[in-house]
C-alpha cells in the first residue's frame, strides 16, 4: 500500500495546495467548481457551517459528476440559504421539516431506485440539533434499513438557528442559552450529550467518517469516499460557530483545527462498524488552548487566559485525553 | 371482477392496480392488513416496480412519501389514529407542498383513552392540513375513491386521503367489484410530477417564505382546493362511465329532496341512517338524508343546495370539539348561513360504540317532533358519567377518570349487550 505523501505548511498544518500535482489540489481550488451553495446567502460571517455545506457539496458534485440531489433539515443552513432572493442553492434541493431529513432522502433514493435513475445519488444534511435530536429517530432507520443515502451533519454543537440552545452534541462546560454560566456547575452538565459518529458505527453501516473545515483535502477525500459505498453513510463535520460559540470570525478555521489537535474532536473513517483509519495528532495542543478562543467557554478562565476553574478545564482536558486513548490519536499514547 | 374480500384487502388490491412506486409501511390498527397485503404484493412480484418501505415510524412514512413524490415517483401510505397524530407535521409539511401522496385513514379514536376502534377523530384532526379528504360509505366506494384520489391528486397536484371507518369497513368481508389493471390504467394516466426534484433541472423546493409571500402560498393550496371541488364531480362521472357505478362526488344525496328533517353524516354509518329513513318513511315521516363524501374541500354549495328545502338539520358526527361541539356540523350550518333551517349536532358512536338503528328510530323521531336539542350525545350513559362527576366534586385525589369509569361498570368488555 502507498502512503500518499502529505505537505503542511509551517504554523497552520494546512495542506499546501499549491505544492500538489494539479490532480490531487482540492475541489474548492477549480474554479469550475459546482458552487453548490453559491453567494449571497445569509450566513454569519465566519459560519464554519457555509463553508463546510460548500466543500462537502461541491466534492459530492464532483464524485457523483454532478448527479446529485439534496435533502436539507431545518436550520441555519435552510434559513440562511433560502429566502427570496438569496436562495443560493445551484444543485436540486429539498428541504421538508426540521426531523426528516433522513427519511425524506430515503424516499427520493427510492424514488430515483424506481424510477431506473441508478446514477443520481442523495446527500441529506442538517445540523447537529436535525442529526443528534431531533432527526435521530428518522436518521437511525435510514442506517438501519442501509438506505442509499450519504446523510451529513454540520455539527456546530447547539441550536444556534433559534439561538443557541444546548443540543445533544453540546460539549460539557459550554454556555449556551439554556445551559448558562451560573451555579456552581456552570454550563452544560458533563456526562451527557451523544457521540453520534459511533451511533452511527454501531449501524455497522458501509461508512462513517468525521471532519472538520480546517482540513480541506481530508473533509473533500472522505466525501469522495463516501460517494464510493452504497447504502447509508455518515459524515460528522465539525463547524465552528462564531456567533453560538463567542469566537471571532476569523478563528473559525483555527478553531476547528484546535478541536483535533486537542483529541476533543477525533478524526476517523470507518467501514461497517469498525474504524479503518485515524488521523494521528501531528503537534498536541492542550484544551485550554482551543477553549480561551471561545467566549462558550470564558467561565473557565479569568481576565488573563489563566484557569478560574482549573477543574473544569482539567476534566474537559481529561476528556480529551480518553479520546486520544480510545482512537489511538498520539502514537505513544502521551502528551506533549 | 366480483371478488367477496376483506375491505383492506380489496384497498391493498386496488391500491396496486394504481402502480404506486414507493409504499411506505408502518403498522398500526386497523390499517394495518392495507399494507401487509401491499407489502405481499410488492414482494412476490406483482406489484413492480414499487418500492415498499418498512420504516420506524408514521413520521417516517409520510417523510418518505415526501422525498418519493418530490423526486416524481406515486406515493402511497396508510395509517390511522394516532399514528396520523405521530406523522402530522408531515402531514401538514406535504399539504404545503402540494405533493400528491394517496394516504388511507382507517378512521379510529384518538386517546386518551387509548381506543383502537372506530371514529373519526383522527380525520378531524388535519382537516386543516391542506389534503383533500374523501369519506367512503362502503367498501366499494373505499376501494373506487382510491383511483379517483391518485387522478385528482396527481392532477392539481395535491394530496389526497381516503378516509374508511376502521374496522366496520377495513374488516368486513364482502362484495367488491375490483376493476381490472386495463380499466384502472385507462382512467389513471402516468404520474406527471408539476415539481420535481432532479439533477438535470435543479430547483429548490422547500424554501422558506416570509410575510411577503406566505398568504399568497397559502391561497395556492385554498384554490387548488376550490379546483378540487369541481373536479371531484367532473371525476366520479368519468368513473361512473369507465367503471359502470357511481363511487365518489362531493355529496350523496338520499330520499331527501321533499324531507323535512334531513340528516347529515360522514362514512359507513350512512348505511345504518338509510335503513331507518326507509323505516320512519314507511311510517310516513318525512325524512332523508345526505352523505357528505368530500369533507375537504367542504360542498358549500353542492350542501346548501340539497338542505335548503329541510325543515330541520340533524348532523350524526363520530368526532367532537371538545368544549364546543360538533366538527362537521359547524360547516354544514356555515353552508345554510342566512337560512332559517336549525342544525342539531349529535355525537355518535365514538371509540366503537355502536350506532344502533334503535336508536337512530328513536332520534329521528325526537327531531321529527322539533325536540331534538342542539348538541346530543347519542346513548350516552348519563348515570355512570354523573357518578363520576360526583366523585370528581366529592374527592380532591379522585383519581384518573376512565378507570373510575370502567370499575364502575364493572366490566373492561364494551358492555354492548
Amino acid at each position: 500500500m502507498t502512503v500518499p505523501v502529505r505537505f503542511y505548511q509551517v504554523g497552520s498544518f494546512a495542506v499546501g495546495n499549491r505544492l500538489v500535482p494539479g490532480a490531487e489540489r482540492t475541489v474548492q481550488s477549480d474554479p469550475s467548481r459546482t458552487n453548490s451553495l453559491t453567494c449571497g446567502h445569509r450566513a454569519c460571517q465566519g459560519c464554519g457551517e457555509a463553508l463546510g455545506a460548500r466543500y462537502a457539496l461541491d466534492a459530492a458534485m464532483r464524485a457523483t459528476a454532478g448527479r446529485m440531489v439534496a435533502v436539507n433539515a431545518t436550520g441555519c443552513l435552510e434559513v440562511f440559504s433560502t429566502p427570496y432572493p438569496e436562495s443560493s442553492w445551484q444543485i436540486a434541493w429539498l428541504h421538508s421539516l426540521f426531523g426528516n431529513a433522513p427519511a425524506v432522502a430515503t424516499g427520493v433514493a427510492a424514488a430515483l431506485r424506481v424510477k431506473g435513475r441508478h446514477d443520481v445519488r442523495v446527500v441529506g444534511q442538517a445540523g447537529d440539533g436535525g442529526t443528534v435530536d431531533i432527526g435521530f429517530g428518522c436518521l437511525s432507520g435510514m442506517f438501519e434499513r442501509n438506505d442509499d443515502v450519504l446523510f451529513i451533519c454540520y455539527d456546530n454543537q447547539a441550536y444556534m438557528n433559534t439561538g443557541v440552545q444546548r443540543s445533544g452534541a453540546t460539549p460539557p462546560a459550554a454556555r449556551t442559552a439554556t445551559t448558562e454560566t451560573v451555579g456552581p456547575e456552570p454550563g452544560n452538565p458533563f456526562g451527557q450529550g451523544k457521540n453520534m459518529p459511533a451511533l452511527a458505527m454501531a449501524h455497522e453501516i458501509p461508512y462513517v467518517a468525521t471532519a472538520t473545515v480546517a482540513d480541506l483535502h481530508d473533509l473533500e477525500a472522505k466525501v469522495e469516499r463516501a460517494m464510493t459505498f452504497h447504502g447509508a453513510r455518515y459524515l460528522h463535520i465539525l463547524v465552528p460557530c462564531p456567533l453560538g460559540w463567542g469566537a471571532a470570525p476569523c478563528d473559525t478555521v483555527r478553531i476547528a483545527r484546535l478541536a483535533t489537535q486537542t483529541g476533543l474532536f477525533p478524526l476517523l473513517e470507518a467501514e461497517h462498524g469498525e474504524v479503518v483509519r485515524v488521523t494521528k495528532i501531528r503537534r498536541l495542543a492542550p484544551v485550554a488552548d482551543y477553549l480561551r478562543l471561545q467566549g462558550r467557554f470564558a467561565h473557565l478562565f479569568d481576565g488573563t487566559g489563566e484557569p478560574a476553574r482549573p477543574d473544569i478545564v482539567a476534566a474537559l482536558q481529561e476528556l480529551a485525553d480518553r479520546t486520544i486513548r480510545r482512537y489511538g490519536l498520539v502514537d505513544d499514547g502521551g502528551r506533549p | 371482477m366480483l371478488r367477496q374480500i376483506e375491505g383492506s384487502r380489496a384497498v391493498a388490491e386496488v391500491v396496486a392496480s394504481c402502480r404506486p412506486e414507493v409504499v411506505c409501511a408502518y403498522p398500526i390498527s386497523p390499517q394495518t392488513h392495507i399494507i401487509e397485503a401491499l407489502g405481499s404484493l410488492v414482494k412476490a412480484g406483482d406489484l413492480s416496480p414499487c418500492e415498499f418501505i418498512n420504516v420506524e415510524s408514521e413520521f417516517a412514512a409520510m417523510s418518505v412519501a415526501i422525498g418519493a413524490s418530490a423526486a416524481g415517483a406515486r406515493a402511497f401510505t396508510a395509517t390511522s389514529s394516532q399514528g396520523l397524530l405521530f406523522m402530522m407535521e408531515a402531514v401538514y409539511n406535504a399539504g404545503g407542498l402540494g405533493l400528491p401522496i394517496v394516504m388511507t385513514l382507517a378512521n379510529r379514536a384518538i386517546g386518551a383513552p387509548i381506543n383502537i376502534w372506530n371514529d373519526h377523530s383522527d380525520a378531524m384532526a388535519v382537516r386543516d392540513a391542506g389534503w383533500v379528504q374523501l369519506f367512503a360509505e362502503t367498501n366499494q366506494e373505499a376501494a373506487d375513491l382510491h383511483i379517483q384520489a391518485f387522478r385528482l391528486a396527481e392532477e392539481l397536484s395535491l394530496p389526497v386521503m381516503v378516509c374508511m371507518d376502521g374496522f366496520i369497513l377495513t374488516h368486513a368481508s364482502e362484495r367488491v367489484d375490483l376493476p381490472t389493471q386495463e380499466q384502472v390504467d385507462a382512467y389513471l394516466p402516468p404520474f406527471q410530477p408539476r415539481q420535481r426534484l432532479d439533477p438535470d433541472e435543479p430547483v429548490s423546493i422547500g424554501a422558506m417564505v416570509g410575510p411577503e409571500a406566505f398568504e399568497e402560498v397559502r391561497f395556492i393550496a385554498h384554490t387548488r382546493q376550490q379546483q378540487a371541488l369541481v373536479r371531484i364531480g367532473d371525476l366520479a362521472e368519468e368513473f361512473a362511465e369507465a367503471f359502470g357505478r357511481d363511487s365518489g362526488g362531493l355529496v350523496h344525496q338520499y330520499r331527501s329532496a321533499d324531507a323535512e328533517t334531513v340528516v347529515v353524516a360522514l362514512g359507513s354509518v350512512l348505511g345504518t341512517i338509510k335503513d331507518v329513513v326507509d323505516s320512519s318513511r314507511d311510517r310516513g315521516m318525512r325524512i332523508g338524508v345526505v352523505g357528505v363524501t368530500s369533507f375537504r374541500p367542504f360542498p358549500i354549495d353542492a350542501l346548501r343546495a340539497a338542505l335548503q328545502h329541510a325543515r330541520r338539520v340533524v348532523v350524526v358526527e363520530k368526532a367532537f370539539s371538545v368544549g364546543f361541539g360538533g366538527v362537521l356540523s359547524t360547516d354544514v350550518a356555515m353552508s345554510l348561513t342566512g337560512l332559517p333551517i336549525p342544525v342539531a349536532t349529535v355525537v355518535a358512536g365514538l371509540g366503537g360504540r355502536p350506532i344502533t338503528k334503535a336508536s337512530l328510530q328513536t332520534l329521528f323521531e325526537t327531531a321529527d317532533r322539533g325536540e331534538l336539542e342542539r348538541l346530543t350525545f347519542l346513548d350516552l350513559n348519563r348515570g355512570l358519567v354523573d357518578r363520576e362527576l360526583q366523585r370528581i366534586a366529592q374527592s380532591r385525589t379522585s383519581g384518573p377518570s376512565a378507570e373510575n369509569i370502567l370499575r364502575d361498570l364493572g366490566t373492561v368488555a364494551s358492555g354492548i349487550g
